[in-house]
């Protein structure tokens, strides 16, 4: 393949100016059509959502009439309303928000705590904890729902907040990874001049290294918070009782008696994915900063 | 055993009279949480799953060992080879596709500036943050037999409205789009963080030698950019065969057989069977699978931070 390409670059060389002038005209050519087709692109991908989120706001009735609407002849919050009074949705809300945070709160708190001791201290052990953490990155979690359920039945923690949120946690490893990459990188003299001044370790954590490294930890807790609100396999298995469901769980297992409504279904789902959609929104640099750093990419 | 720790005695001993007490003690009290944690819902679980596929054992409560008899069993079992073979070609169907869209989607990104740059990468990213029952919402929607948006295009060459999700053969590449569409934003994340590393003198030198831009991509930015490109695949590898949340929802609460995935048969034969030791086993095969892979990425990560 490459070697049809070299033929007409090595006959350019020879030089035929005319003939190099109209390549870069239409190379501008190729990168206007490369513009127009990426935005193109982007416009398709956006519709999806975009058109959820008009059908919401359409009467029900208009909704189900013939011919393409991308506007509402007549605006209507009726599906909202219906959502959020008539249904478990606020109940809902506050089991994924209590969980998620819950989850986010304790995944960062014991991955900085670990992650420093192992990239600070030393203590018998410490490689090999280390090369199990790295390990971990193989177990599929989803492999572990059988034993999991086995576990939180043990202690009885079936239908509760509890018993969603404790397995999450085994999503930490990635996190003390990232941890220790951070505090690793706190330079050695800050180190020496806090031990001058007598901190103990707890004081160095708590006063140098966390505060320090103060932007990962928001980067981290982001998208820890926008994973556990996500969600669906585990609090799916650990919960039936309508009462204790999260809300990604709720909108789809718990359908009206009244047959299909798409305006309340839909507006149910945007209600679901809202609170994660306007973290990114606010927050955008950091969650690619943490999307990267755990893909092993240093941004 | 014996030879990592004989590998690890060197400079463990020569650190040993540096341990100091109070730092010991300190390390103990930081690692405590994460250590038990990880011991009681990562490593035992692990074992515990191991343990059971090698007995005859309901979800909950005792049972009899019955050596390898699950795996046995799984060989023959009609269902676990639709499985299998399901989420395989659910990998296939996603992996590759959603990889090189989304390198010409970061190439193209890439190109732009500003707020523009902004504006497009958002429109793709946005999707991979929302949960998948958004997801399952939107696009059942958008599919929808009766009034979805796309059926006058699907009726223009079908010659009529079809349930998209309940004809088979069309399910796992819709539900391969689908997912395609939702999570694709993490590649392109990874492409731009890849392009933005190649540093653009290289660019300027190839212009002003006046090379193609075809051979610009050819000759610089697809050999760089291939180690991320081994990234991703192998990313999307081991989160594709973990597959469950959209197929089960599409296709309507797992109710079908054909469209069953490994993770799906997990839930069905502990869950819905009771068959807990059963259900062990599949997962035990889940678990050797992503291994092997993980195995591969993992020394890739390491090749990527030796450099």
């Amino acid at each position: 393949m490459s070697s049809v390409a070299t033929t007409p670059a090595a006959g350019e060389v020879v030089g035929m100016r005319p003939r190099k002038r109209r390549i870069i005209k239409t190379l501008d050519l190729i990168g206007l059509l490369a513009t127009i087709v990426t935005v193109l692109g982007a416009i398709f991908w956006a519709f999806p959502l975009y058109w959820a989120v008009i059908t919401t706001l359409k009467v029900e009735n208009d909704i189900v009439q013939p011919g393409i609407e991308l506007w509402p002849r007549r605006f209507s919050l009726d599906a909202y309303t219906h959502v959020l009074f008539n249904t478990k949705i606020g109940t809902w809300y506050i089991n994924s928000l209590v969980t998620a945070v819950s989850v986010t709160v304790l995944v960062v708190m014991m991955s900085a705590l670990a992650g420093y001791a192992i990239s600070q201290l030393k203590f018998p052990g410490r490689r090999i904890l280390w090369w199990i953490i790295l390990a971990s990155f193989m177990i599929p979690i989803p492999a572990l729902i059988v034993n999991h359920f086995v576990l939180i039945s043990q202690f009885k923690l079936f239908n509760t907040w509890l018993g969603v949120i404790l397995p999450q946690l085994v999503y930490g490893p990635v996190t003390v990874i990232i941890y220790k990459q951070f505090f690793d990188s706190v330079p050695k003299e800050l180190r020496e001049a806090a031990k001058i001044d007598n901190a103990n370790e707890f004081q160095m954590f708590f006063k140098l290294y966390l505060p320090m490294n103060w932007g990962i930890t928001t980067a981290l807790a982001i998208i820890t918070f926008i994973g556990a609100w996500n969600q669906f396999l585990w609090p799916f298995l650990a919960v039936t009782d309508e009462k204790m469901m999260n809300v990604t769980v709720g909108i789809t297992q718990v359908t009206d008696a009244f047959g299909v409504k798409y305006a309340r279904d839909l507006g149910s789902a945007i209600l679901a994915g809202l609170p994660v959609a306007i973290v990114y929104l606010i927050f955008q640099r950091k969650v690619t900063e943490a999307i990267m750093l755990s893909a092993g990419i240093k941004g | 055993m014996s030879a990592a720790e004989t590998a690890a005695d060197v400079p463990l001993k020569a650190q040993k009279k540096r341990f100091n007490r109070n730092e010991v003690l300190a390390a103990l009290i930081f690692v405590l949480p994460f250590v038990v944690v990880y011991a009681v819902l990562f490593i035992y679980p692990t074992v515990q799953m191991i343990w059971l596929s090698f007995h005859k054992a309901p979800l909950i409560g005792p049972g009899e060992f019955i050596g390898i008899d699950n795996y046995v069993k799984l060989f023959k079992d009609r269902l676990f080879g639709v499985a299998f073979w399901n989420t395989v070609y659910f990998v296939v169907l996603t992996v590759v596709p959603a990889t090189l869209t989304a390198l010409a989607i970061a190439i193209g990104v890439n190109r732009l500036k500003g707020w523009m740059q902004s504006l497009i990468l958002a429109c793709f990213f946005i999707p991979y943050i929302l949960p998948v029952s958004v997801v399952y919402r939107v696009w059942g929607w958008m599919f929808d037999s009766q009034f979805g948006i796309l059926q006058p295009v699907i009726a223009l060459i079908a010659g009529d409205n079809v349930p998209v999700f309940r004809t088979l053969p069309l399910f796992m590449p819709t539900v391969a789009f689908i997912t395609v569409w939702w999570t694709i934003g993490f590649n392109i994340l990874l492409f731009i963080a890849g392009l933005r590393n190649i540093s653009p003198e290289i660019y300027e030198a190839a212009a002003l030698d006046g090379t193609s831009k075809w051979r610009q991509f050819t000759r610089i930015t697809w050999p760089l950019i291939w180690p991320v490109t081994v990234l991703v695949l192998t990313i999307q590898l081991i989160a594709q065969f973990k597959i469950f949340d959209q197929v089960y929802l599409f296709g309507n609460g797992g109710r079908s057989d054909a469209t069953m995935g490994l993770v799906q048969l997990i839930y069905r034969s502990a869950f819905q069977k009771n068959n807990g030791g059963y259900g062990a086993t599949v997962a035990v095969v889940l678990f050797l699978v992503i291994v092997v892979f993980s195995v591969l990425q993992f020394q890739m990560l390491r090749a990527r931070g030796e450099k």
